[in-house]
């Protein structure tokens, strides 16, 4: 079928759709990834205008009204539409606010982890054979390790909270944009495109950062969006472990472990955070298999 | 078209290239024989044209042409300097390569401006912007390309247009030597022809020395004045290509012209065939590297590697035709 | 009574700009024992047309034909597992990239075994032999020894004779080869050509070699169908079609071949062929034809008579138009 579809590949003719369009043509084909999207845009919404949306300060205490159900429950009240947690304090409010921290967490995350492995993987692919040798193998022995494991460590090490959680995540995450740099890297190198740029005199630097990279791009999109999601799901289990985020901030794996005494007498503490991580993060792994199908070209139908 | 008279702008004397492949913690690496023993001179205004099936050599020998790879044996000078690596930045200017593929050949990620100008970019640092893209705009006119595809990337582009793109990109630093790497192969014949015609009129304005990579040897009979036929990585024969073509003096170039279809049904003859296939470059038999699947191989062939001489042009064969 | 016999036969690709018509009004007889050439650059839907008649496109591809038919069989009527069981043993094709055609998990042996094993009922040993026969048939040396081989331990060449061996191995009735040749070098092409001729000709099989390179029709080919952009635009007999071609397309695409140039400057092919966004409304040949004038541009031309290449065209070449030109 390769040759059929080469074949239509190659009449291509001098007008054709711009990149952006037809790359939105591509992701739009996948409805999941569309809904995907959505959602996560409504979860980017809600992280940035948290302060307005939420009614009540997600850490003030309403003695008044402790653990009160949803409204739709017997004892639920306008008030506290999603109920209230052991402290009285408005589930809802919480929860917005928790979409800040998470949404913080994926960015700085990704940020971190996908700007140093992309430099570690170039360097790597570049590399005489023994510097990309002990790169390469510095990086299995870090994937070696189960990354929550690794991650707990180091949080160990440098002392529980957020940021130090954030950094962990980042640095266990990171192996993986080395190997997929390296990866298309090398791919790339042997192109001719490449040597027509080492034959037209372009030094390293110039062949790794403006020639070469740009088209490494698209599989590592792919493996932020993904890892995004990675990042937040780590994030929320070290908060569960009392190794992330600490109380009171609203991080949603805190309030999870916060709330795990009381799972048995009220369940919308911990059922609501625990959805709220369930749709945020399959949100973006259905984004990212969308961004997958559309911008890598090797699994493109037709 | 300028003779022989002028001064070689390439001259290759026994140039050779080894590799060492495999290698790993626990095996000793084996050298392979890319080129060995390959002399020419390019005259400006002329195209030396390179033949040989796959593994010979040829993709190897344009390579260290252009200056990417460094020769491990013989000398090498190009514009009358030696290519030497410690003379390479100095004369990348004068030698520029178009590639046979030209979907592979250029960045995907770079409009058409910026693939043209980025030779200059690198080389002439102290030209302007407009300069550059005044340059540019002119090379798009002589490669017949339009000037609003200034601003469009390769993916716009048919695979002739493409070729286009690419040649003007080779010719923006005024190179004096342009190295063809099957620069048609990968075209539909239709277009195959807008571009060889592309080369021979830039190279009647401009003066440039081609050395022009092929397997094609309908193409080749078309736009060469000299030849190299090459077999595993060595020269087989040389000499003027009208001499060649009319009266091959060794088996291979012979067996390889019976070989190239001819677009006339009514010419359908016997072919010669050759038995077996290219030896592997790992494992090149001693002697005359074509004696395995030559018909008029003697034990002298097996044992010893015959010269490139004789005339009216030289050939490497201790039996070559009459 | 032909053997493999296509009318009318369109495929349509859905993409996702919108409908791509592959390949457009196409008619083909392939009598049996006979060898026709499909000639035409990239994109004229040579390869899709005999895809289509093995039933192996992609979902994507919609295909619609007055008469589809191999062997009085209607080809259409079929159920899914009467024509997979057809198609393998009775039409058989082989491609141009023998290294991605072969598995790369298993041995050549057990590829051409497998193939038997699908199609006829021969026990261990009997398919064994068989394998061994084909592989002496279409010139592997030491056929026992090369059967327990990987495809990556044996050349281009060597690979191709294995996919020869595994489509002659049910012995069809008609052999699709697609470019079976572009991947190799000359001289190799030189060997596999002549086998799938004298395989032909042993075996009485029909052959059809879709192919762009016009050297290779010439001293291969019967019959000659010419394609451009999808469309049939010219068939004849092979002598005919390189003496006398009665479609300009057929006419500048000899002219441009280097070795019929008569000067430095050789005869070019404006343009391009048009693609999926610039189909021309009328001939699609138009845009890029010497002769085109308001008609060819508007309406889509006729098919010409036998005596005219079935040429599809408004003004084909006759011989008076030919010796006018050479006496101007």
């Amino acid at each position: 079928m390769a040759d059929a579809s080469s074949q239509i590949a190659s009449t291509v003719p001098t007008s054709r759709p711009g990149r952006l369009s037809e790359f939105w043509r591509y992701f739009k084909e996948n409805r999941g990834a569309v809904i995907g999207l959505y959602i996560f845009a409504a979860f980017v919404l809600i992280a940035l205008g948290a302060d307005i949306l939420a009614p009540y300060d997600p850490t003030a205490q309403n003695r008044a009204a402790t653990l009160v159900p949803p409204v739709w429950q017997e004892g639920g009240s306008w008030s506290f539409p999603l109920g209230t947690d052991p402290l009285g304090r408005d589930m809802l409010s919480r929860l917005l606010h928790g979409a800040r921290y998470s949404f913080f967490v994926g960015i700085v995350v990704v940020v971190v982890a996908s700007f140093g492995g992309i430099l570690i993987g170039l360097v790597a692919g570049f590399a005489p054979r023994w510097l990309d040798t002990i790169i390469m193998r510095l990086m299995d022995i870090i994937l070696a390790f189960p990354s929550l494991l690794l991650a707990l460590v180091l949080v160990a090490i440098l002392g529980p909270s957020l940021t130090n959680a954030m950094i962990a995540i980042a640095l266990v995450l990171q192996p993986h944009y080395v190997r997929l740099t390296r990866a298309s890297v090398i791919n790339e190198r042997t192109k001719d495109y490449v040597t027509s740029a080492r034959v037209a005199g372009a030094g390293r630097l110039r062949l790794m950062f403006i020639t070469v990279l740009p088209n490494c791009l698209a599989p590592i999109i792919v493996q932020a969006a993904l890892s995004f999601s990675t990042a937040i799901l780590d994030a929320a289990a070290l908060g569960f472990l009392g190794m992330g985020a600490q109380p009171p901030t609203p991080e949603w794996g805190t309030m999870l472990a916060e709330a795990r005494e009381f799972i048995l007498r009220a369940w919308w503490v911990v059922t609501f955070p625990g959805l709220a991580i369930l749709v945020t993060v399959l949100a973006i792994n259905l984004m990212g298999d969308g961004l997958r199908d559309a911008l890598d070209p090797k699994l493109k139908r037709s | 078209m300028t003779g022989t008279a002028s001064e070689p702008v390439v001259v290759a004397k026994a140039l050779g290239r080894d590799y060492s492949v495999g290698g790993g913690l626990f095996s000793r690496p084996a050298t392979v024989r890319a080129v060995a023993g390959t002399s020419f001179e390019l005259y400006p205004g002329r195209t030396l044209a390179v033949v040989g099936e796959s593994g010979c050599g040829k993709s190897t020998l344009a390579r260290m042409v252009t200056l990417i790879e460094e020769p491990t044996a013989g000398a090498l000078s190009i514009d009358g300097h030696a290519a030497i690596p410690a003379n390479w930045a100095g004369l990348r200017e004068s030698v520029q390569i178009v590639f046979q593929d030209p979907y592979g050949s250029l960045n995907l990620r770079q409009r058409v401006g910026a693939i043209l100008e980025e030779p200059l970019k690198i080389n002439r640092k102290d030209m302007s912007a407009s300069a550059r893209a005044e340059k540019a705009r002119e090379m798009m006119r002589l490669v017949g390309l339009r000037p609003e595809h200034y601003d469009r990337y390769p993916h716009m582009f048919s695979g002739g247009q493409r070729q286009r793109i690419a040649v003007a990109r080779a010719l923006m630093l005024e190179p004096k030597v342009l190295v063809l790497d099957e620069p048609v192969s990968a075209l539909d014949l239709s277009i195959q022809s807008q571009i060889l015609n592309l080369l021979l009129d830039l190279q009647e304005r401009l003066g440039l020395a081609y050395l022009f990579i092929s397997h094609d040897l309908s193409v080749v009979r078309h736009v060469a004045d000299d030849l190299i036929v090459m077999y595993l990585g060595r020269p087989v024969e040389t000499g003027p290509k009208d001499a060649v073509f009319a009266a091959p003096r060794h088996p291979y170039t012979k067996a390889l012209l019976s070989a190239t279809p001819s677009a006339d049904p009514a010419g359908r003859r016997e072919r010669i065939k050759l038995e077996g296939e290219l030896p592997s470059p790992l494992a090149v038999p001693p002697g005359c590297p074509f004696a395995p699947r030559c018909w008029k191989a003697q034990p002298r062939c097996r044992a010893e590697r015959p010269e490139l001489q004789g005339a009216p042009h030289p050939a490497a064969c201790f039996f070559p035709e009459a | 009574m032909s053997l493999l016999k296509l009318r009318n036969l369109s495929v349509e690709f859905a993409t996702a700009g919108g409908g791509f018509r592959a390949v457009d009004q196409v008619d083909l007889d392939v009598a049996p024992g006979e060898i026709l050439a499909i000639v035409g650059e990239s994109g004229s839907g040579k390869s899709v047309s005999m895809l289509a008649a093995m039933g192996l496109l992609p979902w994507t591809a919609t295909v619609t034909a007055d008469e589809m038919s191999f062997d009085g069989r209607d080809l259409r009527a079929m159920s899914g597992r009467a024509r997979r069981r057809l198609v393998g043993r009775d039409m058989a094709m082989i491609f141009q990239e023998p290294m991605s055609s072969l598995n790369p998990c298993f041995t050549v042996g057990f590829q051409v075994k497998e193939a038997l094993r699908q199609h006829l009922d021969l026990n261990r040993r009997a398919r064994h032999a068989r394998a061994v026969e084909l592989f002496e048939m279409v010139g592997i040396p030491d056929p026992e020894k090369r059967l327990g081989n990987f495809p990556h331990q044996m050349s281009g060449g060597m690979n191709q004779r294995v996919m020869i061996a595994i489509a002659i191995a049910c012995k069809p009735r008609l052999l699709i080869a697609d470019e079976p040749t572009t991947a190799l070098d000359v001289t190799i092409q030189a060997q596999i050509l002549d086998l799938l001729v004298s395989l032909q000709r042993e075996t009485g099989m029909a052959l059809i070699l879709i192919t762009h390179d016009m050297g290779v029709v010439a001293e291969t080919a019967e019959r000659v169908s010419v394609q451009y952009a999808g469309q049939k635009v010219e068939e004849q007999r092979v002598e005919g079609l390189f003496d006398t071609p009665h479609h300009p397309y057929t006419a500048a695409l000899l002219a441009a071949l280097p070795e019929r140039a008569t000067e430095r400057r050789l005869p070019t092919i404006p343009g391009v062929v048009p693609g999926q966004f610039d189909r021309p409304e009328g001939c699609l040949f138009s845009p890029r034809c010497r002769f085109a004038d308001e008609t060819c541009r508007r309406v889509p031309p006729p098919v010409q008579g036998r005596e005219l290449g079935l040429a599809r065209c408004h003004y084909p070449i006759t011989s008076d138009a030919r010796r006018k030109e050479s006496a101007s």
